[in-house]
């Protein structure tokens, strides 16, 4: 079994990952999306954000997680996926975020923050999806 | 210099937060999902006070006439609830549901110590990239 994570990590947490999108949002005008960011950076597509601010996004990202891991809290990162589940799920997550233009930051946090009705209807599409997936999985499938 | 900065110090917050809620753990992820097994919070603590800063700044935009550091705000003005917009969230549903990891998490996880990360990024990008060579003009 898991440590419940104590609320007010998650809460802080939580706080950081806003504060990172309304400082987006006030400084450059633009959506925080991490998957739209990442197929700028890579140059896979296009879109708003110039190269150079998505790549700068995107190496900071790490760059904070190592911070906090050193400093604050080192996660356990717990995977006990194959191979092939990694490499199937990471297909789905980076056609389906690139098809339905984001994923957790862009639609989840800014998105429904702003109350834009395609991003109240992906997060609620996806956060069906993948509690429906869970599920199948978990309890149908039984793995 | 000036667009480089801002985007730096934004992805590093945006990683911060990612870790220090433990977002990072697919595991944690997992047990928000699994709704039928022994449920965790965690994720709804994190994804509300998410969205509180975040509704915040949308506020105060609205008395801007322009953000700080362009000429312009520039936010996706379509409202339609379209076939690729639902069926790319419900594929996107399917894949984070199978290992738990969303696009912020996986590429923080580059950092943790664990390899799977990389397989899945990786995976990714080229799910991306089918996006892109198969249908990326007939979508935008």
């Amino acid at each position: 079994m898991m440590e419940p994570l104590a609320p007010s990590l998650a809460v802080a947490g939580g706080l950081l990952i806003g504060l990172a999108a309304a400082l987006f949002l006030l400084l450059t005008g633009r959506i925080a999306g991490v998957s739209g960011m990442t197929a700028i950076a890579t140059r896979i597509g296009s879109g708003g954000t110039p190269w150079s601010q998505a790549t700068a996004f995107l190496v900071g990202l790490p760059l904070g997680t190592a911070l906090v891991a050193f400093f604050v809290r080192k996660p356990d990162v717990v995977v006990t996926s194959s191979v092939p589940l990694l490499i199937a799920a990471g297909l789905l997550v980076g056609f389906g975020t690139r098809l339905g233009n984001g994923c957790t930051s862009g639609h989840g946090v800014c998105g429904v923050a702003r109350l834009s009705p395609r991003s109240l209807a992906a997060t609620a599409m996806f956060m069906a999806s993948a509690v429906a997936t869970v599920f199948l999985v978990r309890h149908v499938m039984g793995g | 210099m000036g667009r480089i900065l801002p985007g730096l110090v934004v992805g590093l917050i945006f990683g911060a937060g990612l870790t220090l809620s433990d977002m990072v753990n697919p595991a944690r992820v997992h047990a928000f999902l699994d709704v039928a097994g022994a449920w965790d919070p965690t994720l709804l603590f994190v994804l509300g006070a998410a969205i509180l800063p975040s509704a915040i700044a949308y506020l105060i935009r609205r008395r801007m006439g322009r953000p700080l550091i362009e000429s312009a705000f520039s936010l996706p003005e379509s409202r339609s609830l379209d076939r690729p917009l639902l069926l790319g969230a419900s594929l996107f549903g399917i894949g984070w549901g199978l290992v738990g990891f969303c696009p912020g998490p996986a590429l923080a996880g580059l950092v943790l110590g664990t390899w799977q990360p990389f397989a899945f990024v990786a995976a990714m990008l080229a799910g991306m990239a089918l996006h892109t060579v198969t249908l990326s003009r007939s979508t935008r």
